[in-house]
Parts: C-alpha cells; structure tokens; sequence
C-alpha cells in the first residue's frame, strides 16, 4: 500500500471518526447490502464506544444492522429487508429486538429506500412509484402517530394519489370548463395511482469502499447498491477503505470512480474493514464467522458472551482481526479475477 | 427477499423417499424451471430460484437472463450465491448496476421480466406476507420484511412464489400484506393502480397451483408424483378447487442430473 499524504485533511482514525460523526441519535445510513462491505469496522467502533439512540434507515443492511441492534446502539429502525441470506433468514437479533418491541421499526421495500435516498439525493421532499400500492407497506405505519410527534417525525409514513397527469382517460387531454381534469377520474385510466414516498436525508451515511485516494476520491469495485444515493443525500459522509492511494491513480482512470472528493468527510483506513461481510477483489464473506455469530444470537447469554468476546474486549480492528487468524484470512482471500474465494467451504 | 424461499424450501427438501428417486426441493426446481422460456428476464433472489433459473438456462431456456435484485446482470453462477448481495453474483456479469437501475430493468415495459418469490404466507390471490405473524405493531414472529419482494410483485410482468406447503402459510387472510398479487380477485390489481404483473404459479414441495383467468382464485393445476388432490386439500388453509389438476411430469433423468451435477454439486441448496 502506498503511504497515505492525505492532501485534505480527511483521514483519520475510527474512534475520531465515530466521536465526530455518530452521534447519540443520529439518522444514520449504512452502505453495502446483507453479508457485503458493510462498513464492519467502523459499526464495532459505534458499538465499543457505546453509541445509543441511533435512527437506522436501511434497505438491506443485514450484517451491519444486525451487529449495532444487537449491541443496543439502535432506538428505531426504517427498513425493507432484515435478513443475511443463508446465514440468517431473519437476523436474529434484529428480530428478537422487534418481537420484543426494543427497537421501533417501519417497513418499506428495497426499492422505496433507494428512491428515498435517490429523492435526499436530488433534494426533492418526494418521488413517486407504483411499488407497493394497496399492501400494508402503504396501508400501516410503523411508527405511531404520537411516537412521530414525540421524536420529531414527519406526520405521515407515505401517501397516495392518483396520477396527476392522468387525463380520465380521455385521449386528447382535454380539460373540462374549470381547466381542471375530470374530478371523477377514472382510476381505471392509464396512469391510476401513485405511492409518494418521503426523501430522506441522513446525517451520516458510512461505507466501505474497496480504494480511496489521498484527496478523498472513492472507488468501489462490484455492485454499488444504494451507497452513491445515500451519500449524496447526506449531512455527512465517512468512507471506511481497504486502501488509499494517491488520487493521481484514481485520476488516472476516472471512469472506474463512485464519489468526488467533495461529498466525502473523513476517510478511514482499515483493511478487512468490511469483515466478516465481503470486500469484492479483497475478501469473500466469513462463513464460519457468520455461522457462528446466528448461533450466538439465537441466546441471550451466548450473545453477551459474543459481543464481550468480539467487541468489547478487543481495542480496535487489528485486534479483532488477529483473533480472527491470519490462517482464516488466507482461507477468504479473493480470487484477483473473479472476486471471490473460489472453491470456499461455505457451509 | 426471496431469500426466504431457501428456508421454506429447506425444511421441505427431507429426503428422496424409496419410491421417488428425487427429492421434493428438486421436484420444485425442476417444474419452476419449466415455466421460463427463452427471452425471458428472470429476477432471482438466492434458494431455490436459483436452482430453478440455473436448471431453465441449462436445459430448454439458454437465452433467458438471470438477474438479482441488488443490480448484477446475467452474472456467470458458475459457484452458488448465498445471497443477493454476495459476490458470486458480480462475477461475469454484463454489467454491474445498483438497485434503482435493477428495479428499472424489472419494471420496463419493453422486457418480460418473471420474479421468483418466497414468503411466510399466501392467500387464495397470491398475496404474500414476508413481514410478521400476529399483529404488525406487536408481532409474535417477525420475519426479514419485503426486501425486493413487494417491488418485484408490483412491478415484474409476472411473478412465481416458492412454499412450503401447510395451512400455516396457505391461509385465509395475510397477518401482513407485503407482496402485491391479485388483491381481492378479479379486476382488483388494475383497479389499484397496477399495470401489469401478478402471480404466475406457485410451486410447493407438494404441488404447481395456478390462478383462475377471471376470479384470479388460486386452483390446484399439478400434483406431484404420489401426491394426492386430498393431501394438498388438507394442507391448504382456503378452500381449493381441484377439479382442474393434472399429474405433474416427474423430473426426467436430464433434468437431475444437470441440477444435482452442474446447477450445485455442493448441494448448498439443495440439501
């Protein structure tokens, strides 16, 4: 790795980072995506330093959501899908926590959170779909409405209308004496209704990104996800990376970039940053890590246990990875062609 | 999301019994499989959609294209995804995208995009919960939540569910509704909004049920091979119309063997 100029005064460490930017109660969004780059390193970080209060918006945060409920960082949760593939269907103490009524949660689907975020993004206070009409995701709110009134949430989870555009149906257009549509519009007609979904703009977006320049510039190799549209929307943006090179390199080939220099607050070097979540080119997921954390979760004390063992007790990343093993690291090596361990016993 | 369907089909795959040289998990890969055709789209989630895209691409459809909802396009699948997110499903891909672009691609009125789908509960219109059981604001079980699904169900051309069959998940009302299928019936998906899309078929460790082209009511279409109309009645919490079903075409050497020596030798799905 080349050594770091930091050219912008934006690198620095996990604790300074997490002290900064992850305040108690902050809106906060995680990249990656179930049991890929979530940004691992910097969610133990929260958790070490006993975070709490957080607001979690989330399309498919499975690992990473999973890990700061789990450790009591979280008060609510918006979300589409707690889930981490094989390894949990259902994340375990994301599920218990909501069973228990620990954390307050709202659902939407993967594609409502990435169009909020995309909406954050363009700064519009909406965006229309047709995802989702006449299911409970539009008919119940999560959040109560004196829950949203106590914790400063806007009124309504969502709403929906008819097509605006939609002329009834009638092929030319036309509008009646009022200059208004047909108020009787046909719902039947071309457009019927739409789902407006509120923007979102969190005050801190974290990602793990596979390299980062020295000025802040960020590449992240695979599928992105709805990291760019998250951090776009946000206050704030910390990249936690595999490596940081001089932005020259990046420059040198900017077709391959995610993110400019300006949209990023701080950049954390960590490698196996993302671990035991995948890092395409640099790791494949841990499955006997993540098999053994859904063993953990399912118990109470098993879970204590757990997080003292993985979290609390080790001082920081390099710690953790060196109980990790340098023996398993080798085992979850990439493939530098196709991304992944090839041939890992996943079991 | 349709991450689920693995863990129905997984308490389903048991074992071949002596009198069928399959497995009921592969019985289901194998008639999912058989609904795609070549051209089709097919959005995928991980389980037993996989194996059910992997068998089609291999067997009648080779110019079908898988893709998964978190945006990697026609990925190699030359080794099983474990999830959407894994990075098996990035490999050879012709293009990587994100979830905005992977919802534009299922929702384009130019492409016949098919979603494989699995969840907790279905109604007699194929409507899915992957939500909760009991109530939503104090639930007794809460499950992953939609992921894709809900968007997959409203905005795909056509969707097939994978279940486990049992009157525990065949139910008369959803605990949730997340995933849009016929609604109340009839004309009720248009009425709501809706374009196009719905249930195709669902496909249990039992039997293939498909919906009636007016009512949109769920009716038994194939039963398995010693499998009778009775024990998918028994197991089916709303009543079931029976009177249109058929044996289903058991799994044809070809078939398993392609499933169980190319779709996953690891047998990492199928048990």
């Amino acid at each position: 790795m080349t050594a770091a100029s930091d050219i912008d005064g934006k690198l620095t460490t996990l604790g300074d980072a997490v002290e900064r930017f992850a305040h108690d109660g902050a809106v906060v969004a995680l990249g990656g995506f179930t049991i890929n780059r979530n940004p691992m390193a910097f969610v133990y970080e929260m958790a070490r330093r006993r975070v709490r209060g957080l607001h979690l918006v989330a399309h498919s945060n499975g690992q990473g959501l999973d890990t700061l409920v789990g450790a009591g960082c979280v008060s609510r949760i918006e979300v589409a899908y707690g889930g981490n593939g094989r390894f949990a269907p259902t994340c375990v103490r994301f599920r218990r926590a909501v069973e228990r009524g620990e954390v307050a949660v709202e659902d939407y689907s993967n594609y409502h959170m990435a169009l909020r975020f995309l909406a954050g993004a363009l700064n519009v206070p909406f965006i229309p779909t047709k995802s989702g009409l006449h299911t409970d995701l539009v008919a119940r709110q999560g959040f109560s409405a004196a829950y949203r009134a106590a914790h400063g949430l806007p009124d309504k989870k969502l709403i929906v209308m008819p097509d605006p555009f939609d002329d009834g149906g009638r092929a030319d257009g036309a509008l009646d004496e009022g200059g208004r549509a047909d108020e009787a519009s046909d719902r039947r007609g071309p457009g019927g209704d739409v789902v407006l979904l509120p923007a979102l703009t969190p005050d801190l977006t974290v990602l793990h990104a596979q390299t980062v320049g020295d000025d802040g510039t960020v590449r992240i190799k695979g599928l992105t996800f709805a990291d760019l549209e998250q951090a776009k929307a946000s206050k704030a943006v910390v990249v936690t990376c595999e490596e940081i090179v001089p932005a020259a390199t990046l420059r040198a080939d900017p077709d391959q970039n995610a993110l400019p220099p300006f949209l990023v607050d701080a950049v954390v070097c960590v490698p196996h940053g993302a671990h035991p979540t995948a890092c395409r080119f640099f790791y494949d997921y841990d499955p006997g890590f993540l098999n053994s954390y859904a063993r953990a979760a399912r118990d109470d004390q098993a879970w204590a246990t757990f997080l003292d063992e993985w979290v609390y007790s080790v001082a920081d990343h390099d710690e953790y990875l060196a109980k990790i093993g340098a023996e398993q690291l080798a085992r979850i090596k990439a493939d530098p062609v196709r991304g992944y361990a090839i041939g890992l016993d996943r079991r | 999301m349709s991450e689920r369907a693995h863990t129905d089909a997984q308490q389903a795959a048991g074992a071949q019994t002596p009198d069928q040289p399959f497995t009921p998990r592969e019985m289901m890969a194998i008639a999912a499989g058989r609904f795609v055709s070549n051209g089709d789209i097919l959005f995928a989630g991980t389980g037993v959609a996989l194996l059910a895209a992997g068998c089609a691409k291999r067997i009648h459809a080779p110019g079908a294209v898988v893709f998964v909802e978190t945006g990697g396009i026609d990925p190699s699948l030359d080794e099983i995804p474990l999830a959407v997110a894994d990075s098996r499903v990035m490999d050879g891909t012709c293009i990587n995208a994100g979830i905005i672009e992977a919802f534009s691609y299922i929702a384009s009125p130019r492409l016949h995009t098919i979603a494989f789908l699995g969840a907790a509960q279905i109604d007699r219109y194929g409507n899915l919960n992957s939500t909760c059981i009991g109530d939503y604001d104090h639930p007794t079980v809460r499950f992953s939540g939609s992921g894709g699904a809900s968007d997959a169900a409203s905005l795909a051309s056509a969707f097939i569910v994978f279940m486990q069959h049992g009157r525990r998940k065949f139910v008369e009302r959803l605990d949730y509704l997340t995933s849009p299928g016929w609604l109340e019936g009839g004309e009720s998906r248009h009425n709501a909004g809706f374009r196009r899309g719905g249930p195709l078929a669902v496909v249990t460790d039992l039997c293939v049920l498909k919906f009636d082209e007016t009512t949109h009511e769920m009716y038994l279409a194939e039963r398995y091979p010693g499998v009778s109309d009775a024990h998918v009645v028994a197991n089916t919490g709303f009543a079931l119309d029976t009177s249109r079903a058929v044996d289903a075409v058991p799994p044809t050497p070809d078939e398993l063997r392609i499933l169980r020596d190319e779709v996953d030798p690891q047998r990492l799905i199928l048990g």
